[in-house]
């Protein structure tokens, strides 16, 4: 038994099939928990105001969607290596996904940055790093599209997902030399184990971030079944063109 | 190595080869420039570092669908993949005659229009030296985008949407040593990183490029 076995479509299917139930109905109850509490049961922050509790949305969808980018990275490397068509599949499954979150976060921080900065948008490092990730996620849909053949569009796709994530840690290095920044520091850092933001705000915290990957999960489980049934129908579709 | 390269400077030379294209885009981008933003030429001495070096990127992504495309369609590129030399090493040479029929001739026109924009006297050195080590970085950087691209039809758009984001660490460095050699900054630091960029894309890129290339003639 080993994690390769779920390389093989029915089998992933299978898994897929059990596992999503509970995906759904946990990303939609930490969903709920989550930003419920978050919205109504915390109190305003004395400087921010109530504008702080726009964090149980921007922080979890700009953590999910670096998180989903560097997902597609491990997926591509997974397909370059082993030529897993699931692997390929999912990686193309979490790109709209990744981009979406990427909106979320880029909109909920004009929104909160109107009343809190005085502005919509920033040349701020972070900020114009999230930009630099849109247009990359961008460039990686548009490739999907435009490539014909579906396993040489998998193979240019994982091979620019590489090179991409090159640039975009390079790019994310080069914004920070050439502009300081307005935006706050990260809310939890991972590295040090502490964290910048009360307890009353970040149990909420956490559970929508917890609530935005199972999200991610089920997104890219869904989106995954779905592309493998496409490649299967367009397969049944060529033989039976083929018998004709 | 060398007779491929002679062979694409000459026809990038010869009639319809598209040379000078790029330095024709060159000078008409920046001649719209004061158009666009006003005579001021306070005005327009803030921002020639920054316009030449955008001008110098988007004169570079134009002519890259001419990198490999001709060669596609007329099966050059299939001879170059099965020839016993490494597609590796003709992705190089071709990323280095795109240098020298785009990239050179930009880095020396540069300063011509720096006159034009009113660029102050202390930044001509840097900005020739940061386009002069930059260019280099977006030929290698374009070459993989050409790969990438070279199998779609009608990609040219779409490799811009490839390229752009690729170029943004070559240009934040490059367009600041500009812009600090114009303030009269030291601009040695951003300088050395943009070198650091180039070396590492010339060393790298051409790996990429010929992975992906192969992936499209497979």
């Amino acid at each position: 038994m080993s994690l390769w076995e779920y390389a093989n479509p029915v089998k992933f299917l299978g898994l897929s099939a059990r596992v999503q139930p509970f995906v759904w109905g946990g990303a939609g109850l930490c969903l709920a928990v989550g930003l419920l509490w978050g919205f109504f049961a915390t109190p305003d922050d004395y400087r921010q105001g109530s504008t702080v509790k726009i964090i149980y949305l921007h922080v979890p969808a700009a953590l999910m969607a670096i998180n989903a980018w560097f997902m597609m990275l491990v997926a591509s490397l997974i397909w370059l290596i082993r030529r897993h068509h699931v692997s390929a599949l999912a990686a193309k499954a979490a790109a709209p996904v990744g981009i979406l979150m990427t909106v979320i976060a880029l909109i909920t921080g004009a929104i909160w940055g109107q009343p809190m900065w005085g502005t919509w948008w920033a040349w701020d490092p972070r900020l114009t790093s999230f930009l630099i990730l849109f247009l990359f996620y961008l460039g990686y849909i548009a490739l999907w599209e435009a490539v014909e053949d579906p396993d040489t569009a998998a193979d240019l796709t994982a091979v620019l997902c590489l090179v991409g994530s090159v640039f975009a840690v390079l790019s994310r290095y080069a914004v920070k030399f050439w502009n300081q920044g307005l935006h706050q520091g990260t809310s939890v850092p991972l590295a040090t184990g502490g964290r910048t933001v009360s307890d009353v705000f970040f149990y909420p915290l956490l559970i929508s971030m917890i609530g935005f990957g199972l999200l991610f999960l089920a997104l890219v489980l869904y989106r995954t079944g779905t592309e493998i049934r496409l490649r299967r129908a367009r397969a049944l579709l060529a033989r039976s063109e083929r018998g004709a | 190595m060398i007779a491929l390269l002679r062979r694409d400077l000459m026809l990038a030379f010869r009639a319809g080869g598209g040379f000078g294209l790029g330095l024709a885009f060159f000078l008409i981008v920046t001649v719209l420039v004061p158009f666009s933003v006003g005579p001021q030429s306070d005005l327009l001495a803030t921002i020639a570092p920054g316009v030449l070096w955008l001008g110098a990127l988007l004169a570079c992504l134009l002519s890259l669908d001419r990198l490999l495309a001709l060669d596609f369609e007329d099966g050059t590129l299939d001879l170059l993949a099965t020839a016993p030399l490494p597609l590796e090493a003709a992705l190089s040479v071709k990323a280095l005659s795109h240098w020298l029929t785009t990239g050179l001739p930009l880095v020396l026109a540069a300063p011509l229009l720096g006159v034009m924009l009113n660029l102050a006297p202390s930044g001509y050195l840097w900005l020739v030296a940061s386009l002069g080590l930059g260019t280099p970085a977006l030929s290698a950087i374009g070459a993989f985008g050409a790969a990438l691209t070279v199998g779609i039809k009608r990609g040219g758009l779409l490799m811009s949407l490839l390229v752009l984001p690729l170029y943004v660490p070559t240009l934040i460095f490059g367009a600041e040593t500009a812009r600090r050699g114009a303030m009269g900054l030291d601009a040695t630091t951003p300088l050395i990183l943009l070198a650091g960029i180039t070396f590492g894309t010339i060393a790298l890129m051409p790996f990429a490029s010929a992975a992906v290339l192969r992936m499209t003639l497979r």
